[in-house]
């Protein structure tokens, strides 16, 4: 399988990362490159096989339900580009 | 130079204990090597005065004897690891002047067992990469360079910063994570010892995350035993981990020495590549003879996918990368580049924030993730991924203790010369390693000898899930085994 332009500046934009027209042709040969690399795996059998989901066989771990952080409100925002008081400051969303 | 930055880890420790030293002198001794060696990149952050403090607070414990298992020991930190009021930048620009408020679980267990901070380590931007050139603060230089030749060299990756800065003494061990050969990878370019402990040994709280289900926590140190020594620190449950395991940590510093008489170890034929060179083949030879002479069985074994293991990675690690990093938006963190609208913001601020590598990768997950490819994909390497982990349970059921491969390909390649055009060249150096985080194993590499132009090799030992102490005792036998190699002298 290989990708279009069309097709990267899909995924560019799925991806939340602005391309430039310029690095369009590029980002194509270089995507192509990985997919035919991991077009390798279309010749194994993995029929009835089930895919992995848990790397170390475990219980998910469950724990009491009840506070054991927060009220730190200060430390949440201290490192927002842009804040006021406790909160995070974006370009207008709702119209 | 001086003499104390020789000594290795354990070696400090215990003149410490004895009152020999302070550790106001090997901290001190420590930052004028950092500082000394800025040409080589390794540092992202120095932090002296915190070191300082941390060094007086040792020397009074170790007066009064309470020292810690790592009391007075300078460390490195890979700028991976959050550390509570110092920037933790993941070498990218868009975490640039992050201060965590915040210590990661794996480094506040090493300052609870007395460890001094010497600084942040560089690294590939967000662990991406295997020679440390995609750090958005410039290329990591390794203390080796090929005999005659003063070619810079990279320390591979993506703890580049961690394995040079131990090579070159500047800390007498170092943090490290390994997604996919990031710990051995390195520790095998730079004549270092590196091990990537099981997944789920050591907590990932506070880490930057990559691959989720790959990411480990590890050390790299210049002994065996340093490393055995490091890893009792780093390791153990922790609740803010659900995939950290409930499991005692082991003193593994007592698994040195121990006998591996009978231990049955396993040569897979699928890791004698076509093409391979001949150095790389003997230095497996010697391995297996070292093992063999120690009373080890050697075993002929079968992984029959691992030539899959590394297509599988390159969906896996990117599908989960491109979810993880999904949170670096310009609002809560970090850089933000203004747009005339929310998603301008957001796209500019990843498209300026985010190095080639990075970008690349997240693309190559979403692609994979998204609707009508899953299933092609995803789904497809996750099944591949309960293959891999069948070949190895289907050896250790057999009897193996663990398996000797070698570590990388080839020794370091100088910087720029590699994957410039083809980013597939550069991800075969993980072609030995990744198939251990497919399965979650522990692997260890370990110096094994010297190719032609006078650069490190390393051997692998692959183990059971968390048997560590195995691959401590077969690695410190290599060890011994090895021809010494003097370390780097110091030209920078």
């Amino acid at each position: 399988m290989s990708v279009d332009t069309a097709t990267v500046r899909r995924i560019a934009h799925l991806s939340r990362i602005a391309v430039k027209d310029e690095e369009v042709a590029h980002l194509q040969t270089e995507l192509n490159a990985i997919l035919d690399f991991v077009e390798q795996l279309r010749g194994i059998d993995v029929e009835g096989i089930e895919p992995m989901t848990s790397v170390m066989p475990m219980q998910l771990k469950k724990r009491q339900d009840e506070v054991t952080d927060g009220f730190v409100a200060d430390e949440i925002v201290a490192n927002a580009p842009r804040r006021e008081d406790h909160f995070f400051v974006v370009p207008k969303v709702v119209e | 130079m001086s003499e104390l930055t020789q000594l290795t880890l354990a070696e400090a420790r215990d003149a410490l204990k004895a009152r020999k030293l302070s550790a106001r002198e090997l901290t001190d001794a420590h930052l004028a090597a950092v500082e000394a060696a800025r040409p080589l990149n390794t540092f992202l952050k120095e932090t002296p005065d915190r070191a300082r403090e941390m060094a007086k607070a040792s020397d009074e414990r170790l007066v009064r004897e309470e020292g810690g298992p790592l009391e007075g020991l300078p460390l490195g930190i890979k700028d991976l690891y959050c550390t509570e009021g110092v920037e933790t930048t993941a070498a990218s620009r868009i975490l640039q002047n992050f201060v965590p408020p915040y210590e990661s679980t794996v480094t506040s267990q090493l300052w609870r067992d007395g460890a001094v901070m010497l600084g942040k380590l560089n690294l590939d931007e967000f662990a991406m990469g295997s020679s440390n050139e995609t750090s958005a603060y410039g290329p990591v230089v390794s203390p080796w360079r090929r005999s005659g030749s003063d070619a810079k060299l990279v320390p591979g990756g993506s703890s580049g910063g961690s394995a040079a800065a131990v090579a070159a003494r500047l800390c007498l061990g170092a943090t490290a994570t390994d997604t996919g050969g990031s710990i051995r990878q390195p520790a095998a370019f730079t004549g270092t010892v590196g091990i990537k402990p099981t997944y789920g040994r050591c907590s990932r709280w506070g880490i930057v995350a990559f691959a989720s289900s790959l990411d480990q926590a590890g050390p790299i140190t210049r002994t065996v035993r340093d490393a055995a020594i490091m890893l009792r620190s780093m390791a153990g449950s922790d609740p803010k981990d659900s995939t950290s395991v409930d499991r005692a940590v082991p003193d593994y510093e007592a698994a040195i020495g121990r006998s591996i008489k009978g231990k049955k170890i396993g040569i897979p034929k699928e890791y004698r590549l076509d093409g391979m060179s001949g150095e790389i083949e003997a230095l497996w030879q010697s391995g297996i003879a070292w093992l063999r002479g120690a009373g080890a069985e050697i075993v002929d074994i079968s992984l029959p996918h691992t030539k899959q293991a590394l297509p599988a990675y390159y969906i896996v690690a990117p599908a989960e990368a491109s979810s993880n990093l999904a949170r670096y938006d310009g609002v809560r963190y970090g850089l933000r580049v203004p747009g005339k609208d929310v998603v301008e913001m957001y796209e500019k601020t990843r498209a300026e924030g985010f190095g080639r590598e990075v970008r690349r990768r997240i693309m190559i997950g979403t692609y994979v993730l998204s609707a009508g490819y899953y299933d092609a994909y995803y789904l497809r390497a996750q099944k591949v991924r309960t293959l891999i982990k069948r070949d190895f349970e289907e050896a250790f059921g057999k009897g193996v203790d663990a398996i000797l491969t070698p570590a990388t390909p080839s020794a370091a390649f100088a910087i720029g010369e590699k994957g410039s055009a083809d980013p597939v060249e550069m991800y075969l150096n993980d072609i030995f390693t990744v198939t251990v985080n497919m399965a979650g194993l522990p692997g260890i590499a370990v110096p094994g000898g010297i190719d032609k132009d006078g650069l490190p090799l390393g051997l692998q030992l692959i183990g059971r899930p968390f048997d560590e102490e195995m691959l401590f005792s077969l690695a410190q036998v290599i060890e011994e085994a090895a021809p010494k190699m003097p370390w780097p002298e110091r030209w920078w």
